[in-house]
């Protein structure tokens, strides 16, 4: 029976489902049928395929060739299964072993000539391959340091249709070296067995250029002038995964410090490299150099953003937003009166879940989305000068209005407010060598964090930040009788209940900072005041 | 002629030979009319059979077989209802079928036949 099979993975989001390709040869006028909802350019592939394989010297079935995809419910796209619908077409026809064809997870585009091209998602899905239990994954050469992140399994690197044939076939290539390039997941890749230092960061939007400290370009705290509370908020947030909104005059420092938070952020550990380099591996924005992206992300999307590029969206292929793409790192909103509202308004589910859900019609797609998000207004839309002499002629109505863009739901779930006054005179001709780098804050960023991952073990959270509040209460209560501003302010109505277990959030964040085993009355009601921030 | 006629015509001759031997009878070949023409009629068992023969020198423009398009085969529909028509005949079954033939460069050819194409 001429009938071959092949697999491959399809990614809903960054799950990866196994997919099973039958390719079927009978007597019939020459022709392909693709079944098992396939979509345009998936459907585009027998033209693709058809030529890559007579470009490649191997003889394209004179029959009728049915390929088949299943599980035919979930919807499958683009050019991902370019070449396991080749291979299982050679396999049927007999030109390669059909036992070897089923044997390897194959992931790439075809291009006319039958050369291997790289596509995105390789990580999620080589992840999903080694699940399953297949112990060989086939892909272009230019995907290969992305595939063998994941250990436990061959990795085959091949360039052309060719190559991939003739491995199957257990020959060597045309000019007698072998085949294909073949890695084992896992252990480093020849060309990376250094680390690359901090290189691997991610910036958009205008944000934070790619450099790290130690070179010239690196942005660096120090910089900072003056902003004491503001140096301290950003300590705060990134020591515990703690939102923060900065509202003061231009020129304060508000970007500067936003594009800073993540020089004192610690590197990714491995799980949540991981998963973020899986994120970015589906949007494709994966530096081509860096296969595992080890430095928290730092997105600053403009303000003319859409929903969809927040959250992710699209039809067809659902691809990840900023807040997917900012996942263990940072979503810095600048100028955040001026994005619609609808958009800020969505990121109110993720704040909450860690994960942004988006349905389709055809499907429902999960992307992570447990990001630090970093809000930063101007406190009125002439942006001039708020001081003692101040030229600003808005009305406290126009004021209102404008930081009432930012709803109250959303700044309910932002932990710590911080007001930024104009840098001084004295500030900014002050010698910056008292100022901290972000080295030092990153040190006691790192060694909080170890605090609440130490108190953390056992549980699914790593950060205060991502503690629910049920566990707070039931587990890590503050010190007996240090809520009791707390209470009055729960009962006066100036904050709410999820404001209580934000502020007994943070609060643990400063214990950790200071090295106290458990938050006292000063922390809470520090973490307070830095919840109430904004003078409103 | 054209060469492309004389190959046509040989690969016809050679297209009625095989299907004699594998038991169809010939009932008529190059029928014209209006909508076209029909290489061969014939009869298998109890079915009409109008076969389009396709013969090519090699696979430089692909196989011959690839060359009977999805409207070719409804245009040969249509000429199998008009020729039962002419003839007043009538038949439990009515089949197309397809015998591509590749010139082996010495006055043969390989043949392949496919039934019931559309």
């Amino acid at each position: 029976m001429p009938l071959a099979r092949t697999y491959s993975v399809a990614l809903i989001g960054v799950t990866g489902h196994v997919v099973e390709i039958e390719a079927d040869i009978a007597n019939g006028l020459p022709a392909v049928i693709v079944v098992g909802l396939p979509d345009t350019a998936l459907r585009e592939a027998r033209d693709r395929i058809r030529a890559a394989i007579t470009n490649s010297r191997e003889e394209w079935p004179q029959r009728k060739i049915t390929v088949g995809l299943s599980p035919a419910s979930l919807p499958k796209r683009g050019s991902w299964f370019d070449l396991a619908i080749a291979i299982g077409i050679l396999a049927a026809a007999g030109k390669v072993p059909r036992a070897a064809a089923a044997r390897v997870m194959f992931f790439g585009e075809l291009g006319l000539d039958g050369r291997l091209r790289p596509v995105r998602g390789v990580l999620p899905a080589v992840a999903r391959a080694a699940e399953e239990g297949f112990g060989k994954v086939m892909v272009a050469e230019q995907n290969a340091a992305e595939a063998a992140l994941v250990p436990g399994v061959r990795v085959i690197a091949v360039n052309s249709l060719t190559r991939a044939a003739d491995w199957l076939r257990g020959l060597s290539g045309p000019d007698g070296q072998p085949a294909a390039v073949e890695y084992q997941g896992g252990q480093d890749l020849p060309g990376r067995a250094g680390r690359p230092g901090r290189n691997g960061k991610l910036a958009s939007g205008g944000g934070a250029q790619a450099a790290g400290p130690g070179t010239a370009m690196a942005p660096d705290l120090a910089e900072l002038l003056g902003q004491s509370m503001a140096r301290r908020a950003a300590e705060v947030c990134a020591a515990g995964g703690h939102h923060l909104s900065l509202l003061g005059p231009p020129g304060a420092g508000k970007t500067m410090l936003a594009e800073r938070i993540p020089t004192i952020l610690p590197r990714l550990d491995r799980a949540a490299a991981f998963e973020v380099t899986a994120v970015h591996s589906v949007a494709g924005t994966l530096p081509a150099q860096v296969p595992l992206l080890e430095d928290p992300p730092f997105l600053a999307p403009h303000h003319t953003a859409t929903k969809a590029a927040i959250v992710g969206g699209g039809s067809g292929v659902i691809r990840p937003g900023s807040a997917s793409l900012a996942h263990r790192g940072v979503l810095f909103l600048d100028e955040a009166p001026e994005f619609a509202r609808d958009v800020l308004d969505a990121l109110r589910q993720p704040l909450e879940a860690g994960e942004v859900v988006v349905a389709r019609s055809g499907i429902t797609t999960r992307f992570p989305a447990r990001f630090t998000l970093v809000l930063a207004a101007n406190p009125c839309p002439c942006a001039r000068v708020a001081g003692p002499s101040e030229g600003c002629s808005c009305s406290p109505a126009t004021r209102r209005r404008y930081l009432g863009r930012i709803s109250g739901p959303l700044l309910d779930r932002v932990d710590v407010k911080i007001e930024l006054e104009p840098v001084s005179r004295k500030e900014l001709l002050s010698d910056r060598t008292f100022s901290e780098s972000s080295l030092t804050v990153a040190r006691r960023v790192a060694r909080a964090r170890e605090r609440a991952a130490h108190r953390l073990q056992g549980t699914p959270w790593r950060l205060n930040g991502e503690v629910p509040g049920s566990a707070l209460r039931r587990t890590w209560p503050p010190a007996p009788g240090s809520l009791a501003v707390l209470e009055r302010s729960l009962d006066r109505g100036l904050i709410t209940a999820r404001g209580v277990v934000k502020i007994v959030r943070v609060a643990w964040t400063l214990a950790d900072l200071a090295g106290r085993p458990r938050p006292t009355r000063d922390d809470c009601d520090a973490a307070l005041g830095l919840w109430l921030g904004v003078r409103r | 002629m054209h060469a492309k006629d004389v190959l046509g015509r040989s690969g016809e001759q050679a297209a009625a030979e095989y299907l004699e031997s594998c038991g169809l009878r010939i009932l008529d070949r190059n029928w014209r009319c209006a909508t076209g023409e029909i290489d061969i009629v014939a009869v298998d068992r109890q079915a009409l059979v109008v076969v389009e023969v396709k013969a090519r020198t090699g696979m430089r423009y692909g196989g011959p077989l690839e060359a009977v398009s999805r409207a070719k085969r409804a245009r040969l529909r249509r000429l199998a209802v008009q020729w039962l028509n002419a003839h007043g005949v009538r038949f439990d079954q009515v089949r197309i079928d397809v015998v591509g033939l590749i010139y082996d460069g010495t006055g043969g050819f390989s043949v392949e036949h496919i039934r019931g194409v559309g």
